[in-house]
């Protein structure tokens, strides 16, 4: 290795392997978990006046943060596949959602839950344009693309195409709903079960149900 | 008690509240358009109040509407028949045809 190797600026691309060499360092990334912004800082005050105030104590937070972090897209699931294998368990989950859904053990809160059918005739797609209102105690923390400007405009104006690009052909004779959630509802779809489960079992089912067809991105295939 | 019902036409009002600053929560895109009530989904605290700290009441309707596509985007493609929903308090409601 030339003397001054290892002085050289890292500019070049890194498209090449090195053998392992002691003498040559690569800048190290930073961290991202030492910049206290605004709204950190702002985070940081408000829990631990609310802690000293006694109103709040650590434990309650953690609680609620393991809380939150429990409510995962397998729920959901849970509750589409008992509607698949249930005609009565359904038509309460359209009529009565929180009832139904706390059949299945979980308790929906304070949502306001409307459960929209997948049928042969029309196909439903869930948004929230003016922000990123979604059903987080059935499924969980949304993914970073439901939060994205990108699908918040373009789904509303252009859902077949934005389906296209999930993989998801809805075909020109079906209808398509899309969902702006804008003020109090949260919306939760129950995708069309498909085609040769009908031997399977409840937990078989709902092994195949994953997150993006309860938002209606995209449909469940055997 | 509501002013309106299931399968009631509808408009949405065009204009932007007269003292900003404001927290609206019927999206742009919908404003002045004609639509059909899908259901009454109840009543709730305004959130055009609730964001500034106001009590929100007394609680205030709040509908889906469906619109259908053609209507919205001019320039929409898909099928004819395809929708869109979304939640609308009452405050933003005129019947259709009854609008100033």
């Amino acid at each position: 290795m030339s003397g001054d190797h290892h002085h050289h600026h890292h500019d070049h691309d890194h498209d090449h392997l090195h053998p392992y060499d002691p003498e040559h360092h690569h800048p190290h990334r930073p961290d991202q978990d030492d910049t206290m912004t605004y709204y950190r800082l702002m985070e940081e005050a408000v829990r631990e006046l609310m802690i000293e105030k006694g109103l709040v104590t650590q434990d309650d937070i953690r609680a609620e943060v393991e809380a939150m972090d429990a409510r995962v897209p397998a729920n959901g699931a849970k509750v589409v596949a008992r509607a698949w294998t249930d005609p009565a368990f359904k038509k309460r989950l359209i009529e009565t959602p929180k009832e139904a859904i706390a059949e299945v053990g979980h308790d929906i809160g304070p949502m306001k839950l409307v459960v929209l059918e997948n049928t042969p005739e029309v196909h439903n797609v869930v948004v929230c344009t003016l922000c990123s209102c979604y059903p987080r105690w059935i499924l969980g923390i949304p993914p970073d693309w439901y939060k994205s400007r990108s699908y918040r405009s373009r789904v509303v104006r252009e859902p077949r195409t934005v389906l296209r690009e999930f993989g998801t052909e809805i075909a020109d004779n079906r209808e398509v709903r899309v969902h702006d959630s804008t003020a109090d509802m949260r919306y939760f779809v129950l995708p069309m079960r498909p085609a040769g489960t009908e031997g399977m079992s409840e937990a078989e089912l709902a092994a195949l149900v994953h997150r993006d067809s309860m938002i209606g991105v995209t449909e469940v295939s055997a | 008690m509501t002013r309106f019902a299931a399968g009631d036409r509808v408009r949405v009002h065009k204009q932007f509240p007269p003292t900003p600053p404001s927290h609206i929560r019927t999206p742009y895109y919908i404003r002045g358009l004609s639509g059909t009530v899908e259901r009454v989904c109840g009543a709730f605290r305004n959130p055009e109040e609730l964001a500034f700290g106001r009590p929100g009441t007394p609680e205030v309707p709040l509908y889906r509407v469906r619109f259908r596509q053609k209507d919205v985007w001019p320039d929409y493609d898909g099928n004819e028949a395809d929708k869109i929903e979304i939640e609308i308090f009452e405050f933003w409601l005129d019947a259709e045809g009854d609008e100033a």
